[in-house]
């Protein structure tokens, strides 16, 4: 046999407890079950005591199966009860997990009377986890069922994906929902019982819910989600235990696993929280400008063509800017060729006449639209305007702006504006001309 | 965490109330039981059950925490380490539900199996000295509660458990319609203008409080039984809030009491015994309660269904005494007719009982007492065939099926109003009388 040393197995076993704790992981999160990996590692402990008090020994196989049955027990249970009573799943998960974990500490308190000649040690690994105590029978048992996992998630990927995602639809189409179901948390269940001897219960919860929701910054693609949290369970394991030699184990890994957790919450591709705020800031900001552009036609509207002097203090009346965000605005608008500055005062560019009126058009468009097509009240249709044209199909454009001109409020658009902002002078005066 | 154990041999209480320990024990328990039970209910009502195992996990950095800032275990700083964590947790949770789309029930596995690695870290790194049992955290001390160091005559657990009790029905009385409305309905809460957050959070902080300041004497694992079970009990057997909340109390009291009487016969642990009688109180309801339990549920409906037959036999026997013909129905006959099987040879024996039928050699015969019942049923029936057809206008060949299923359903009154909106017709759409 190849020999390891103890800290390479322990590496080696953590890894693949991530790997395999990723994977199962992942449809219980989306199937939102991430706690039943928490009831299955308290569910399994009166399991634990009861294989210890008719096998007389610590046997780590016999052990494990009398966790699996405890485990699976309170499975069933907790599915019985959310079916045939007013019971809901997190009461009846939690009902499990305490009334379980309570008749185990019973059932530990009587393996330590000395009547029945026994003591807990060795059974409290159990609970809490104890890494350093792996054996290379216990690699290969954790290989084993790693396999195991990776083979029927491969052979049921589809079916387990369908229930994950829209189990109604998969029952409608005939599919065993149930069936499914109570095999994806068997599944969850192997993999808890025989983690927790390695990394203890409310560790093992987390190793089963952190890698998958991680991965899901990441990704909107199932395989793809799953193989992730598989690669990221192994990491956890890997660097947790590198970091374990200070720390304890399996708080180490869990850690790690909340670390990368942290990492991908904050810059993941697909949810990650810096790309929403930023993509927020600049909607947000697309937002104000175009609502000074709007004020700006409106206050000048009157008067068209020409292009007055439009004083601050009618800016600031006219919507309810904060001074220094109308400051910020307005000079940004300045530098964009929009509108020329005259100390408290300021004049749309051509340039800036023909974006404002662009806009203005849009949002009185959608204005009309909501009036007539969508039946909503005249005072309730001051929306921000977008994009309409984008959204209205041609024909029903023409249609409105047809309206809109017979009523004489379609924004007339100038033509002649320069196309682009940067080769022209921000002055005033050059735009004398275009608007003859 | 445990009293020295040579306490235990002597009597500690010079002062106060004079009461045997297992009064103490029993007491101390109840008040514990009853203070979690309260806030439980709402817990429960929300959906929110495992926030009661999350946050009794997560205290734990901020128990080390304050033990490390003001250097001392006595319950003040306590509370403090418990409450910034019951604020922490429920933010953290709801910051990734809502920012990050991070499922509830992830959320809040992630948030708190990270803060209890944390907490392992934290008292591996700078609480070496301190003996911390993992056992005496989940199964409590309740042996040892009337040995502790008494405070104004009582145990000390008793004082810490008993003010949780009154801050928590103080709450109650204070807040009741505010947390009714806010549990049932929290947009409407929010509408009406106090903060369902606000509430939700008010919430978390005495779940936190009283978890902290019941496990040194109940153990977590209590604790979190005693957030879960006894409301979810009580939500079977009330539709009423105030009568939910005072059955869970009565539920957590129950638990206590026996809990400790079982764990003195069967010498175990006190605490688990607790919370396995709690499990029990639960199964029990679930299985009997009036309204809800999954028996009653499946005697109404076996009743339902033994009614349905034996009236549809007798009206089938109205039927053929109808057309006049002298074939009668054998029992086996009229037995198939109705769908066979236990059921049927029930329904059928009971008519006979009850003097409905009479058998005539091998065929069966209605009584009067018989004719009169199957009458009434012919008369629903052919009542609302003629009501379906002519006010509902369905067509001839649809109305027999509703009209069957209906007539177990119609009383007399009915009847009389249905006859009066029929303008007193004598037969129905397919020209049969309508029996008197």
């Amino acid at each position: 046999m190849i020999s390891l040393t103890l800290s390479e197995k322990v590496m080696i076993g953590t890894a693949l407890l991530g790997g395999m704790a990723g994977v199962v992981g992942s449809f219980a999160v989306l199937r939102r079950r991430s706690l039943v990996g928490d009831m299955l590692a308290h569910a399994a402990l009166p399991g634990i005591c009861l294989a210890f008090l008719v096998m007389h020994s610590r046997d780590f196989l016999g052990l494990s199966l009398g966790a699996l049955a405890s485990g699976l027990l309170g499975v069933g249970l907790v599915t019985i009860m959310i079916r045939w009573t007013r019971t809901k799943e997190d009461a009846a998960i939690g009902i499990v997990l305490s009334t379980f974990f309570g008749l185990g500490v019973v059932l530990l308190s009587k393996i330590q009377d000395p009547a029945i000649g026994g003591n807990k040690a060795g059974l409290d690994s159990f609970l809490f986890g104890e890494p350093g105590n792996m054996l290379n029978r216990d690699l290969v048992l954790l290989a084993i069922v790693a396999a195991a996992m990776l083979l029927l998630v491969a052979l049921l990927f589809k079916e387990f994906k369908l229930v994950c995602f829209d189990s109604d639809f998969a029952q409608s189409q005939g599919w065993p929902t149930l069936r499914l179901d109570l095999t994806m948390m068997a599944a969850l269940a192997v993999v808890t019982i025989v983690g927790l001897p390695i990394v203890g219960v409310v560790l093992m919860a987390a190793m089963i819910i952190m890698p998958a929701a991680t991965a899901r910054f990441w990704t909107n693609r199932l395989h793809l989600l799953v193989m992730l949290a598989c690669a990221l369970g192994v990491t956890a394991g890997v660097v947790g235990t590198k970091l374990g030699h200070a720390l304890p184990a399996g708080a180490a890994i869990v850690l790690t696993a909340a670390a990368m957790f942290l990492i991908s919450l904050l810059l993941g591709l697909q949810r990650g929280v810096v790309w929403s705020a930023l993509a927020e800031f600049r909607l947000r900001r697309r937002m104000a400008n175009e609502h000074l552009l709007r004020s700006l036609y409106e206050l000048s509207e009157p008067r068209l063509p020409d292009l007055d002097l439009l004083s601050i203090d009618q800016l600031r009346s006219d919507r309810h800017w904060r001074p220094w965000a109308l400051e910020r605005l307005l000079h940004k608008a300045e530098q964009g060729g929009l509108i020329d500055r005259e100390k408290s005062s300021v004049r749309l560019t051509p340039l800036g006449l023909h974006r404002s009126a662009t806009l203005t058009k849009t949002h009185r468009l959608w204005e009309m639209y909501l009036m007539q097509h969508a039946n909503i009240a005249p005072d309730h249709v001051d929306r921000d305007a977008d994009d309409v044209e984008h959204l209205l199909p041609e024909s029903l454009l023409l249609e409105l702006e047809r309206q809109l001109a017979a009523e004489g409020r379609l924004p007339q658009i100038v033509d002649e504006v320069p196309e682009s902002p940067h080769e022209l002078p921000s002055t005033s005066g050059s735009a004398e001309g275009d608007r003859a | 965490m445990s009293a020295p154990l040579e306490n235990l041999a002597q009597p500690v209480l010079e002062v106060g109330l004079e009461l045997s320990p297992a009064a103490w024990i029993m007491i101390t328990g109840s008040v514990t039981n009853v203070a979690c039970a309260l806030v439980g209910c709402f817990l429960v009502l929300r959906g929110m059950s495992l926030m009661g195992d999350a946050l009794s996990h997560a205290v734990l950095p901020g128990l080390v925490v304050a033990l490390l800032i003001f250097d001392s275990t006595s319950i003040g700083p306590m509370f403090l380490g418990a409450v910034a964590v019951g604020l922490l947790t429920t933010f953290l949770t709801q910051t990734l539900k809502q920012y990050g789309q991070v499922p509830g029930d992830a959320a809040m596995g992630v948030v708190f199996t990270s803060l209890f690695a944390l907490g392992v870290v934290l008292v591996k790194l700078f609480v070496k000295d301190l003996h911390f049992d993992f056992a005496c955290v989940y199964e409590g001390s309740l042996e040892l509660v009337p040995f502790a160091e008494p405070v104004w005559g009582v145990p000390r657990q008793f004082v810490t458990s008993a003010a949780v009790l009154l801050l928590n029905v103080a709450v109650l009385l204070l807040l009741w319609k505010e947390l009714k409305l806010s549990s049932f309905d929290p947009n409407l809460a929010t509408t009406i203008g106090f903060s369902a957050t606000a509430m939700h959070y008010l919430l978390m902080v005495l779940v936190a409080v009283t978890a902290v300041a019941s496990f040194e004497a109940v153990g977590s694992i209590l604790v979190v039984a005693m957030l879960i079970v006894p409301a979810a009990t009580a939500h079977l057997l009330s539709d009423r809030l105030w009568l939910m909340v005072l059955l869970s109390a009565g539920v957590g009291v129950a638990s206590a009491v026996l809990g400790y009487y079982l764990a003195e016969w069967s010498n175990t642990n006190i605490a688990g015994m607790m919370t396995v009688v709690a499990g029990g109180l639960y199964g029990t309801a679930a299985l009997f309660s009036p309204r809800y339990g999954v028996l009653s549920v499946v005697v109404r409906n076996l009743q339902v269904a033994l009614r349905v037959l034996r009236e549809d036999l007798l009206a089938m026997l109205y039927r053929i005494e109808e057309l006049g013909s002298e074939q009668r129905l054998t029992p086996a006959g009229a037995r198939e007719a109705v769908g066979g099987g236990w059921l049927a040879h029930w329904s059928l024996s009971s008519l006979v009982r009850t003097g409905r039928i009479t058998r005539a050699g091998s065929q069966l015969q209605l009584t009067d007492q018989g004719r009169d019942a199957a009458r009434q049923l012919v008369r629903s029936h052919r009542l609302w065939e003629t009501y379906l057809v002519e006010q509902l206008g369905m067509p001839l060949d649809h109305v027999h099926e509703p009209a069957h299923r209906v007539e177990h359903f119609i009383d007399e009154r009915l009847r009389q109003e249905l006859q009066a909106e029929l303008d007193d017709r004598g037969q129905d759409p397919h020209g049969r009388a309508i029996p008197e």
